[in-house]
C-alpha cells in the first residue's frame, strides 16, 4: 500500500511535483530555512510551544459540528462541520502562521512579509507580528484591495503595511510575485511567510505540517462522536492549504474518500474559473512544479472566482501529486452554486462561511444526497464569511 | 567551441572587457526588434542577451517586467523570438545571443523540441532564471547534446559549497548578479563585487560577467576592472518605457538613447583596458 506520510522527497518532490524553482539569490534562504524546519521538526519543545499558542491564543482544538438540520433536510449522509471559522482571526490561515512566525523569531529576523488573496492569510500574519512586535508587510493583488476592504483596514489597524500590487492581473499571483521580488532584496532581514502550502520547498512541506493540525483533531473528534473513520472529507481547494490540513491523517486511510473543490467560477467552458486541476496543465511557477492555468505559449493565465481566496492559477504541488495519484478526487463548484450554498448554510445552521468554505459545502450537498444517513461527510469550514459580505452583495446586486 | 567561448578568447586577447546588453525580445514592436540587435553589435555589443518575455516574471524589477508586459501585449511568444534569432543570424553569423527568460513556456514547448529550434535559430547560449542546477538534469542533457552553454547566476548570498555545484553545471561564462534584489535595482557596492569575483575566479576558468544595477559609464568602469565583462539591463530597456511602441518616431528616439548609453559604456570599458596597456 502506498504510505503518502512519506512525501515529499529529501528535494521537495511530490512525485513529478513540487522542488525548488528560484532564482539564485533566494537559493541560501530557502536552505536555511529547510536546515532549520528539519531541526525543529523533531523538537518536542518546539510543536509544545505551537500548541501552547493554538491553545492559549487562537482557540484550538476547534469544533466537530454535526449540522443536523442541514443534513436532515437532505436525506443523505451526515454533515458535521470542522470550525477552523472559530479560530482567531476568523479562518484556517492563523494555524500556518503561528507555526512559521516561531521559525521567523527563530531566525532571528524582524521584518514579515506575506502575500494574501482574500486577506485572511494577511490578517493572520499581521495580527501575529504585532503579538511578536515585528514590522509586517503584507503584498495583495490591486483588485483583492478593493473587494476586500474590511480586511485590508484590519491588518493596517494591527500596524502592518498593505501594499497594493497593480502589476499583471492585479491579483493573488502578482502579489507573490511582488512579495518574492521583497524577499530577493532584503533577504537578510526579511522572514516570508507563505500563506498555502504551494512555493518552492520547504513551504509546501512545512505549510501542510502546521495545517495538519484540522485533521488530526477531527479524526479523534469523529471518532468520539461516531466510533469510526468518515466516509468522505470535502474541503475547497485554492492553493490549497485547508484541504491538506484536513486530509493529510487520513491519507493512508484508503477508505475515506476525499474531495477537494476547485473554484469553476463561470463555468470551465467559459475560460472564467480557478481551477488547474481540473483545467490546467503540469508547469513551473512560484517555486514549484504544479498544474497550472497557462496557455498554449505557457503564459500564466488570468484566473476568476468569486472568492478572492481561491482567484490563484496555480495549485499546492502535494494537490497535484494527490490528482496523480487518484487518492483526491477533484471537482468544481461554480460562483453560483457557492452562492446557494453560502445562503442554506447561513439560513439552516446560523453559520455564515466564507466563500471559499461555501464551495466545499455546496459540494457536499451534492454529495451527501447521494449517500445514506449512516455514512459521515467532514467539510472543512475553513473560515468565516464577514469579510465576503460585500461581495455577496455586490453579486446579488443588494445595497443596504 | 562555442561562439561564446571563441569570442571571450578574442576579448582576452585583445585585453578588452565583454559588453553584454540585454533586451526584451520583441519589446516594444517585434518589427524593430531585429534591426535593435544589430545596432548594438554596431554599438560595441560583444554579445547579446536576449529576455523571453513571461507574465510572472518574479526576480525581474519594474523596469525589465514591464518590458515583457509590452513585448507579450505586441503578441511576441518564446518561438516568435526564436524567429527572430535566426533572422539576426542570417546577417551576423559571430555575434553570441544568450537566451534569458523564466521555465514555464519552455516546459509547454518541451525541453527537446526547445533546444533543438534554439540550435537551428542559432543561439548559443541559455539562462533560465529560475532553473537551478539541482533541478535542470533533462534540460543540460539537451543542451550538453546540442554543443550550447547553460549559464548560471551565482550572487551575494550562494554560500562557497553552492558555489562550487553551480560552478561544475555552468558554461559559457558565469553571470554574477551584483547585489541582492531583482533587476535595475540601485546601490552598487563595488568592493564587495570585487571580492566576490575574485572568489569565483579563484575557483574556475570560465569568465565572469556581472549584472544588476550598472546603468553608467561610472559604474561600468568600477565593475569592468574586476570582471570579465558586464550586462546592462534596465539602463537600456526603460528607454522605452514611455513611448507607443506603434509610433516608429518615438521607437526610432528611443533606440538613439539606448546606441548613446551603449556608446558611453562601451568608452568606458575600453578605456579600462587602454590605461592597463598602459
Amino acid at each position: 500500500m502506498q504510505d503518502f506520510n512519506q512525501y515529499p522527497d529529501a528535494r521537495g518532490h511530490f512525485g513529478v511535483h513540487g522542488g525548488r524553482f528560484v532564482s539564485e539569490t533566494l537559493m541560501a534562504a530557502l536552505e536555511e530555512l529547510e536546515t532549520l524546519y528539519n531541526k525543529v521538526k523533531v523538537d518536542p519543545k518546539f510543536w509544545e510551544e505551537y500548541h501552547n499558542d493554538l491553545v492559549n491564543y487562537v482557540g484550538r482544538p476547534t469544533p466537530l459540528y454535526h449540522a443536523k438540520r442541514l443534513s436532515d433536510e437532505i436525506g443523505g449522509a451526515q454533515i458535521y462541520f470542522k470550525r477552523e471559522d472559530l479560530n482567531h482571526t476568523g479562518a484556517h490561515k492563523v494555524n500556518n502562521t503561528i507555526g512559521q512566525a516561531l521559525l521567523a523569531k527563530m531566525s532571528g529576523k524582524k521584518r514579515i512579509i506575506a502575500e494574501t488573496g482574500a486577506g485572511q492569510h494577511g490578517v493572520a500574519t499581521a495580527t501575529i507580528a504585532a503579538r511578536l512586535g515585528l514590522e509586517c508587510i503584507v503584498y495583495m493583488g490591486a483588485d483583492d484591495v478593493e473587494r476586500q476592504k474590511m480586511n485590508v483596514y484590519r491588518m493596517r489597524l494591527l500596524g502592518a503595511t498593505v501594499v497594493p500590487v497593480t502589476s499583471g492581473s492585479r491579483t493573488l499571483k502578482d502579489a507573490m510575485n511582488e512579495a518574492m521580488r521583497d524577499w530577493v532584496t532584503n533577504v537578510d532581514s526579511t522572514y516570508y511567510i507563505i500563506g498555502t502550502v504551494a512555493g518552492p520547498h520547504p513551504y509546501p512541506l512545512l505549510v501542510r505540517d502546521f495545517q495538519a493540525i484540522i485533521g488530526k483533531e477531527a479524526r479523534i473528534q469523529h471518532l468520539q462522536m461516531t466510533g469510526k473513520l468518515p466516509d468522505a472529507l470535502v474541503a475547497c481547494v485554492g492553493g490549497g492549504s485547508n484541504a491538506i490540513g484536513l486530509f493529510f491523517d487520513f491519507l493512508n486511510d484508503t477508505e475515506v474518500k476525499m474531495y477537494g473543490v476547485e473554484a469553476t467560477g463561470d463555468g470551465i467552458e467559459t475560460g472564467r474559473h480557478s481551477a488547474p486541476l481540473a483545467a490546467g496543465r503540469i508547469g513551473v511557477l512560484h517555486g514549484n512544479r504544479t498544474y497550472l492555468m497557462a496557455d498554449d505559449e505557457g503564459q500564466i493565465q488570468e484566473t476568476h472566482s468569486i472568492s478572492a481566496g481561491l482567484d490563484y492559477p496555480g495549485v499546492g504541488p502535494e494537490h497535484s501529486f494527490l490528482k496523480d495519484m487518484k487518492r483526491v478526487e477533484y471537482v468544481g463548484c461554480t460562483d453560483k452554486e457557492s452562492l446557494e450554498g453560502f445562503h442554506e448554510v447561513t439560513r439552516k445552521e446560523g453559520i455564515i462561511p466564507a466563500l471559499e468554505s461555501a464551495h466545499a459545502v455546496a459540494y457536499a450537498l451534492k454529495l451527501a444526497k447521494t449517500m445514506t444517513p449512516d455514512q459521515t461527510i467532514i467539510v472543512n469550514m475553513s473560515g468565516r464569511g464577514d469579510k465576503d459580505l460585500h461581495s455577496v452583495m455586490k453579486a446579488e446586486g443588494i445595497e443596504l | 567551441m562555442t561562439r561564446i567561448e571563441s569570442t571571450f578568447e578574442i576579448l582576452k586577447a585583445q585585453n578588452k572587457k565583454a559588453l553584454i546588453p540585454y533586451v526584451m525580445a520583441g519589446d516594444p514592436n517585434p518589427s524593430n526588434f531585429v534591426g535593435l540587435l544589430h545596432d548594438l553589435v554596431k554599438h560595441g555589443a560583444d554579445m547579446i542577451e536576449v529576455g523571453l518575455p513571461f507574465s510572472d516574471p518574479m526576480a525581474d524589477g519594474p523596469t525589465v517586467a514591464l518590458a515583457g508586459e509590452r513585448a507579450l501585449a505586441a503578441g511576441t511568444s518564446t518561438r516568435d523570438a526564436l524567429k527572430m534569432v535566426a533572422e539576426f543570424r542570417q546577417q551576423d553569423t559571430q555575434t553570441p545571443i544568450i537566451l534569458m527568460g523564466y521555465l514555464n513556456p519552455v516546459e509547454i514547448i518541451g525541453y527537446d523540441n526547445f533546444v533543438a529550434l534554439c540550435e537551428q535559430s542559432g543561439v548559443d547560449g541559455i539562462l533560465m532564471v529560475d532553473l537551478p542546477p539541482a533541478e535542470a538534469g533533462s534540460f543540460t542533457q539537451h543542451l550538453t547534446e546540442h554543443s550550447m552553454n547553460e549559464i548560471f547566476l551565482l550572487s551575494p548570498t550562494t554560500l562557497p559549497e553552492r558555489r562550487e555545484q553551480v560552478l561544475t553545471h555552468c558554461g559559457g561564462y558565469i553571470y554574477y548578479v551584483s547585489l541582492k534584489g531583482v533587476t535595475g535595482s540601485a546601490t552598487l557596492d563595488t568592493d564587495d563585487v570585487a571580492t566576490q569575483v575574485q572568489a569565483i575566479k579563484a575557483e574556475t576558468d570560465l569568465p565572469v560577467c556581472v549584472g544588476f544595477g550598472i546603468r553608467d559609464a561610472a559604474s561600468a568602469k568600477a565593475i569592468g576592472a574586476h570582471a570579465d565583462g558586464i550586462i546592462v539591463g534596465s539602463a537600456l530597456v526603460q528607454n522605452f518605457a514611455d513611448i507607443d511602441g506603434n509610433d516608429a518616431t518615438a521607437v526610432a528616439h528611443a533606440q538613439q538613447k539606448i546606441m548613446a548609453k551603449m556608446t558611453e559604456l562601451r568608452e568606458a570599458l575600453d578605456s579600462l583596458s587602454v590605461s592597463s596597456n598602459g
